[in-house]
């Protein structure tokens, strides 16, 4: 597959593929006229507050909620005894484990939801919640899962009869025998033991919900923070014994996600329980800590790496141990048959025959989570360690990290790739990208400057990462959440006047599908963008979908827009050969109308078709131009591309600071390069925020130390580096349009980048990691360690 | 306590309790909802208006202290029907994705160029700094407040 420019085809009053349209989105955003869950407020309105376990281990000796209750203003107490009623004390995760709604036997985490308050007013609501008095016994708390893992540890889940141990998962992919053979003719091993710490995508809206149950027809309205709004209602019907039909879920605008609006929390049950008892919607909105503390977090993958590679620099295969602290419940948001996500794409951008992963996931005393936080499921730690791993690699060889990748990069004539773990990687030209990289950030100007940096005293490094993402999942037969099937939808009715409107089963939360999907249809069906509107996020209004997370917007429900475009079109073709008294083999397809091939002027246009189909459609045809098509993708997409950092380090004080960050990205067609290149800098935002300061962190008594912004460092505009895009284009041969999605490869992709900088900075003093988030006393302790100091 | 407070031009008076903080007063008994909560510390600055054409974080601050003072929302920057400057640089240079941070992002550019209608990159850098985004990585922000700096002054100008 070789790179090509990829020019629009249609004129920008159409606005197809390729053209950088200004945001529809933003005409309401910018007014101030957003409608996030918390703007809505209902008739006769209810807010509710959660009481959390201060103790991040201990058992539940008794729960008094009398003070509580005697609130002025309090409506009920709602605490897990009661809900143990109704049979929803516990519920399901999405990795088939079981969670507490609200606990009653034993508290796991520091956070954990233990009695909801619902009153008239939120901050009584809040005052009350204070009031609940529970007595605990302590036990031990488990904050690390080598400590859980230990044979004297205590049973932190107790209430699951066949439970024994901490032990979570076991979990391996890939090839063992032919990974210790590719071991057994290594010259070297190359080895890293690295944490990838304990992430949380805190999208600067938390979660929240406003249940409204009508008691005398059943309905349930549910205004949710959901990416993934039909999974949800399913869920809610399965453990909550709704009638599905009643349920109907509205994610309105959402202030960011990052896979936080994944999974289902307890608070979304509570507080739709309580509305169907009270028969009063029921308003649940997290504040910040209460995020932070108890919702999905990310990562947390204790790794070790091992490099099989000859003396020439050839990489004979992969061999990976990790430990996952999976906190207090197992709720990894990944499809039904892994535990481990897409971990197994960790053999990376490059061609060897054998890999071995093996992974044990451990019970903690921590928030549950497991999210995809801005990547595929678990791709962006397999990525951050084979990318650690090649650079280290190439030193203890004596090698330029850039000349051992180039030696070792799967060829673009290779594609489609089997990779040694079994994913089948679409299309790539992993050497032109990083060539291009290398061009910009100026590579041999750096190496050089490096040396004589040195001598002045001054730190340089430069450190880059060329990486593959898997998005898009599914196809179905491999990929489910709960059983249900990874495909997408979407709907398209063209009406009469010729204006359509677009209904998906994803949900955008910040990416911009009201602008990038119209945008579709419009290079499908010529009908002008600004003609297309789009809706989301409405189960009652919109066709099944499994949500947006993974990048799979794009890739699934973008080519399900596709492909029911090009179906209303060749229905279009009928009724143009009916209004052109043609026959259909003589029409011809050229943006927005058909014509008589040899005579031009005989054309009629898309909108006076969507007119005809209504009015005057042929005898032998169906009226109407709608459809809707469910998506289940043949393969995944493979998006890649090169990061290069260029970084200072002070060597008096280990702090460093981003001298220059190229990112040369490739996810195939773009719909929408503005779109595009704004997910790509918020991307590299966060893998730096990862990889310099970012951090959920424990102390030994379970208390998590991070639970606000002001001890979670989200950086700001003033430490935000700046970033200098590139790009190759190199289609999905696969995928309608040949878009593979880009939301989440910089943040997959860079937090190696930075590492791997830092790290070749100090290289010549003998370091070879430094772990994240990279803060200046770790990069101090590092020279001083490696010094001699 | 009775307060009375004009917001975007218009006069409210109104009874509240000395803890209601102002973020709620606006949002729910003012039903302002583009001003945001996004914390409780005052670090994201999604909850920011501009009081006496200064912007503060309301999340921290009492209504009872906004007693007497004026303030502008992100409802008050359109004027005349129009929209002013920012707005239109923040849709014209991709400056928003969720649209969480953008009232308050928007509000706080507005006082930086009023009070230095030609800043730097910098200028604009340190200006926005206790206002997160998750989304952008702040490039297009800060090439909308420019932007708009550079409108305002044409405008100025002419």
């Amino acid at each position: 597959m070789t790179t090509t420019e990829h020019k629009p085809h249609t004129s920008p009053e159409i606005g197809g593929l390729g053209h950088s349209r200004k945001r529809v989105e933003d005409a309401r955003f910018i007014e101030g006229r957003g409608n996030y869950v918390d703007d809505i407020t209902l008739p006769g309105m209810l807010h509710m507050a959660i009481h959390r376990s201060p103790l991040a281990h201990a058992r539940i000796i008794s729960i008094d909620t009398s003070a509580a209750e005697a609130v002025d203003g309090v409506v009920a107490v709602v605490t897990g005894e009661l809900l143990a009623d109704y049979d929803l004390d516990w519920m399901p995760t999405l990795s088939g484990d079981t969670q507490a709604v609200l606990a009653t036997d034993k508290v796991r985490f520091q956070g954990q939801e233990i009695a909801a308050v619902i009153a008239t007013d939120k901050y009584v609501a809040q005052d009350a919640a204070r009031l609940v008095e529970v007595e605990y016994e302590d036990l031990e708390p488990i904050v690390n899962p080598q400590r859980a893992l230990e044979e004297d540890a205590p049973v932190i889940r107790d209430d699951k009869e066949d439970q024994t141990s901490n032990l979570c998962f076991e979990w391996e992919s890939g090839d063992k025998a032919a990974t210790d053979a590719a071991f057994a003719k290594a010259d070297k091993v190359v080895s890293l033991e690295t944490h990838y710490p304990r992430s949380h995508p805190a999208p600067l809206e938390t979660c929240g919900l406003i249940a409204d149950v009508d008691s005398a027809t059943g309905q349930t309205t549910l205004y949710m923070t959901s990416q993934a709004p039909h999974a949800h209602r399913t869920l809610f019907a399965l453990v909550a014994g709704l009638p599905e039909q009643n349920i109907r879920i509205i994610s309105p605008d959402l202030g960011g996600g990052f896979g936080n609006k994944v999974p289902i929390y307890p608070g979304y049950v509570v507080a739709t329980a309580a509305s169907l008892v009270i028969g009063k919607p029921v308003k649940w909105v997290e504040s910040r800590s209460e995020n932070l503390i108890s919702t999905g977090f990310a990562r947390d993958y204790h790794m070790k790496g091992e490099l099989a590679v000859t003396n020439d620099g050839k990489i004979l295969g992969l061999r990976v141990d990790m430990l996952a602290d999976e906190g207090a419940f197992f709720a990894d948001a990944q499809p039904s048959k892994l535990r481990a996500g897409l971990f197994h794409i960790v053999t990376g951008s490059y061609d060897y025959p054998a890999a071995y992963v093996t992974t044990r996931g451990a019970y903690t005393n921590k928030a549950p989570g497991g999210v995809a936080y801005r990547c595929s499921f678990r791709v962006t730690e397999a990525s951050y360690l084979i990318e650690r791993l090649v650079q280290n690699a190439a030193y203890e060889l004596g090698m330029d990290p850039a000349e051992f990748r180039s030696n070792n990069f799967i060829q673009a004539d290779q594609f489609p790739y089997h990779s040694p773990t079994g994913f089948v990687y679409d299309s790539g030209d992993y050497e032109t990208a990083m060539r291009k990289a290398m061009d910009m950030v100026g590579y041999a100007d750096i190496q050089a400057e490096k040396e004589e940096a040195r001598k002045e005293g001054r730190l340089v490094g430069i450190g880059m990462a060329s990486f593959t993402e898997v998005v898009g999942a599914g196809h179905g037969e491999d990929y489910d959440i709960i059983g249900l099937k990874m495909f997408d939808s979407a709907e398209l009715r063209v009406h009469p006047t010729g204006k359509a409107i677009l209904k998906l089963g994803v949900k955008s939360q910040g990416q911009g599908h009201e602008t990038t999907f119209a945008q579709i249809v419009a290079e499908e069906l010529g009908i002008p963008a600004g003609d297309v509107k789009v809706v989301e996020g409405d189960t009652d209004n919109t066709p099944y979908g499994l949500g947006t997370y993974a990048s799979r917007s794009t890739p699934v429900a973008g080519a399900a827009t596709a492909i029911i475009a090009r179906t209303l079109r060749e229905k279009a073709k009928k009724i143009a050969a009916h209004l052109l008294e043609a026959s259909e083999e003589d029409l011809e397809w050229e943006t927005g109308k058909f014509f008589v091939a040899g005579d031009p002027e005989s054309s009629v246009s898309i909108q006076d078709i969507a007119f005809a189909a209504y009015t005057n459609p042929p005898p032998d045809l169906e009226p109407g131009l709608e459809g809707v098509h469910y998506y289940d993708p043949p393969e995944m997409t493979y998006p890649f591309g090169t990061y290069i950092v260029v970084v200072d380090v002070d060597p008096e004080s280990g702090q460093w600071k981003v001298r220059r960050m190229v990112a040369v990205d490739d996810c195939g067609v773009k719909i929408n390069p503005m779109i595009v290149e704004g997910q790509i800098q918020g991307g590299l935002t966060e893998g730096f925020a990862i990889s310099s300061m970012q951090q959920m962190s424990f102390d030994e008594a379970g208390n998590c130390t991070s639970s606000t912004f002001m001890d979670y460092l989200v950086p700001t505009a003033w430490e935000t580096p700046r970033f200098e895009l590139g790009e190759t284009v190199t289609p999905s041969p696969h995928h309608p349009i040949g878009a593979k999605g880009v939301g989440e490869s910089a943040t997959v992709g860079s937090p190696a980048a930075y590492v791997n900088a830092v790290v070749d900075a100090l290289q010549h003093m003998g370091v070879q990691n430094i772990e994240m988030p990279m803060t200046a006393d770790r990069v101090w302790d590092a020279m001083q360690e490696n010094s001699g100091g | 306590m009775n307060i009375t407070v004009t917001v975007n031009g218009a006069e409210h008076t109104a009874d509240v309790e000395p803890r209601l903080l102002l973020v709620d007063f606006i949002r729910t008994n003012l039903g302002l909802t583009g001003t945001h909560i996004g914390c409780d510390t005052t670090s994201c600055g999604v909850c920011t208006v501009l009081v006496d054409g200064t912007p503060m974080k309301t999340c921290t601050m009492f209504a009872v202290q906004a007693n007497g003072r004026s303030m502008v929302t992100v409802e008050g920057l359109k004027q005349n029907g129009e929209l002013s400057a920012i707005q239109d640089a923040f849709r014209e240079h991709h400056g928003l994705q969720c649209g969480f941070c953008t009232p308050a992002m928007m509000l706080v550019g507005t006082a930086l160029i009023e009070e230095n209608p030609d800043p730097t990159e910098d200028d604009i850098r340190w200006a926005i700094s206790g206002n997160l985004c998750r989304c952008t990585g702040y490039v297009n922000i800060v090439k909308s407040i420019e932007a708009a700096a550079e409108t305002t002054r044409e405008g100025a100008s002419s």
